[in-house]
């Protein structure tokens, strides 16, 4: 009677062995986030885990602009939503037409778009970076929001395009064919059948670019550097220009711009992980 | 190609075009046209443009006289090997503690897919300040415990370097867990139950059951995750900004570095130079996906 709960409670101390550690080492760096964003500058810098006075202070530094690096937070915040929806908006119209004519419609040579979709998927974004900027440069968009609309879709859309065909790959033909035979339109099988079976990827895929969008820095860095023009992330970048930047401030900035995508992303982890995970990694 | 079989019979029948498109196929060139402008506008012309600027082997030699681009090329290696070696084996052995079914496990992973979820800079930043030499909380806890300063974690190379490894597997770890536990949880469970029976270790049950039927995922794993990591601009350049002495760089902040010295055949020439590493595993990732 006694041997298998001893073996149980075995089984869980080496659960629990790995566990805490992991739950650290998640936390470290995100505690420290918070720690600072909640803590007035004389506490900050004293290496105490917990603040003698925890204060919301610093978020109303951050949200009335009360400092040199924060005076144009809210338009740089305001850069940062604009520049993700529009991405988010652009990869998804475009995506969609693209998978439903390779899917669907069966267009002679979309295997050889959708191969060199894929490819310039592989090819890791920093590396087309410098082109990029000097091709931004030479279209003359540079500081300019729709030059990293336009990359970042670029970015965006062929991992969209390849997931939404794998989607709609697995829709029935017969649907298609049912609809021809009552005399649709492909146009019309597109609004009326296509997109709402699609729903649950269109809004993995929209979600995603949005993610990616607002998350992005290397692009944005680049193409961006007007102080009314950059998004935030940059803005957090260029705080360390300066050898006395404020860090709580710092930190407090940047707590605010990491919460959105992550309440979008568990808002969204339903469809994240049913439709972005499988077809992340097809084995 | 056996496209125009697919075509649908009806169509050809009541539209007799001179052209061999059918109107549907019509309809779907004009909706394949957007991305293929986007494609052409943001791809084809700076890729061509940039093979362009990287056409003169006088920038090939300059890389091969410069210690940095060396340095940066055993860098990505390190990076490569180590890194992604290390943390697809932890997601390995994680994937295994998730898929254990326990309430608190739950949470946990709720928890876990954090780094995932927020974005990079914040937490890079928050990871850089910790570090700080003076001010950083590390230094200030070795201090309060053995009343020694702390080392300069950022102005060695070496440990700059494992930093920008530890930052990376960090941040994609959670991923990868993900991914290998979807593949565990496809694995049968009578199988388990059937080894359970005949008295096989936990050991044996990993090697006989587990790892041939996730081999596969894992490889694609792998791989892919080295093209991402080739990519990698963030953890390296945010943390270090490549020092010191420019002795941290990766192939992805080299170019940025060339660029931002207004060395431009030089970045290009660095960013063609990753393509041998870049182009087998790619062409390797095709060929698994497009199947």
């Amino acid at each position: 009677m006694k041997l298998p709960t001893l073996r149980e409670v075995g089984t869980e101390a080496r659960l629990l062995l790995i566990g805490i550690p992991v739950f650290i080492w998640t936390m470290i760096p995100i505690y420290h986030m918070f720690l600072f964003a909640i803590s007035p500058k004389e506490d900050a810098f004293s290496g105490k885990l917990w603040p003698d006075h925890p204060t919301l202070h610093n978020f109303s530094i951050v949200f009335h602009q009360q400092h040199y690096f924060l005076r144009d937070f809210w338009i740089q915040f305001g850069n940062s939503v604009i520049i993700a929806v529009a991405v988010g908006a652009l990869t998804l119209i475009i995506a969609t037409c693209a998978a439903y004519a390779i899917s669907r419609l069966r267009v002679p040579g979309s295997r050889i778009v959708m191969n060199l979709a894929l490819f310039t998927y592989f090819i890791p974004a920093a590396f087309l970076a410098v082109p990029m900027y000097r091709t931004m440069g030479k279209y003359g968009l540079l500081n300019n929001d729709w030059s990293l609309i336009l990359a970042m879709v670029t970015i965006a859309s062929p991992y969209a395009i390849w997931v939404l065909k794998q989607a709609s790959d697995k829709l029935p033909v017969e649907l298609d064919e049912a609809a021809v035979m009552d005399g649709a339109s492909p146009l019309q099988i597109f609004r009326l059948v296509y997109v709402p079976l699609m729903m649950p990827s269109l809004v993995a895929i929209g979600t995603y670019a949005v993610l990616l969008a607002w998350n992005e820095y290397l692009y944005a860095f680049l193409l961006l550097s007007n102080d009314k023009a950059i998004t935030l992330p940059v803005a957090l970048g260029n705080f360390l220009a300066a050898d006395d930047s404020p860090w709580e401030l710092l930190m407090t900035t940047g707590f605010i711009y990491a919460l959105p995508p992550a309440a979008v992303y568990y808002a969204f982890k339903r469809y994240m992980v049913g439709g972005l995970t499988a077809g992340a990694v097809k084995s | 190609m056996a496209i125009t079989l697919s075509a649908s019979d009806s169509a050809l029948a009541e539209a007799p075009r001179p052209a061999r498109l059918t109107p549907p196929q019509v309809w779907g060139i004009v909706m394949l046209a957007p991305y293929i402008l986007v494609f052409l506008a943001f791809v084809v012309y700076p890729v061509g443009y940039g093979l362009w600027l990287a056409r003169d082997p006088a920038s090939y030699v300059a890389l091969y006289n410069d210690p940095i681009f060396a340095r940066a090329a055993v860098n990505t290696l390190i990076f490569l090997l180590v890194g992604i070696n290390l943390k697809m084996l932890i997601a390995l052995f994680l994937s295994g503690f998730f898929v254990q079914q326990r309430g608190w496990i739950k949470w946990l992973s709720v928890i876990f897919i954090l780094p995932w979820a927020v974005p990079s800079i914040p937490t890079i930043l928050s990871v850089r300040f910790m570090l700080n030499p003076e001010w950083g909380v590390v230094n200030q806890l070795i201090f309060k415990f053995t009343g020694e300063d702390g080392p300069n974690w950022l102005n060695d190379p070496t440990v700059a370097l494992g930093m920008a490894i530890g930052m990376h597997i960090w941040k994609s770890l959670p991923f990868w867990t993900l991914i290998l536990m979807t593949g565990r949880l496809a694995i049968s469970q009578d199988l388990f139950e059937a080894a359970e029976v005949d008295g096989a270790t936990w050991m044996q049950k990993f090697r006989y059951i587990t790892w041939p039927s996730m081999q596969t995922l894992y490889i694609t794993c792998t791989l892919l995750s080295m093209i991402w990591t080739l990519g990698d601009f963030n953890s390296v350049y945010l943390l270090t900004g490549g020092g010191p002495a420019d002795l941290t760089h990766v192939l992805s902040t080299l170019g940025i570095r060339y660029l931002r010295l207004d060395q431009l055949s030089l970045a290009m020439a660095s960013i063609v130079c990753a393509m041998p590493l870049v182009l087998p595993l790619v062409y390797f990732m095709m060929k698994r996906l497009s199947r």
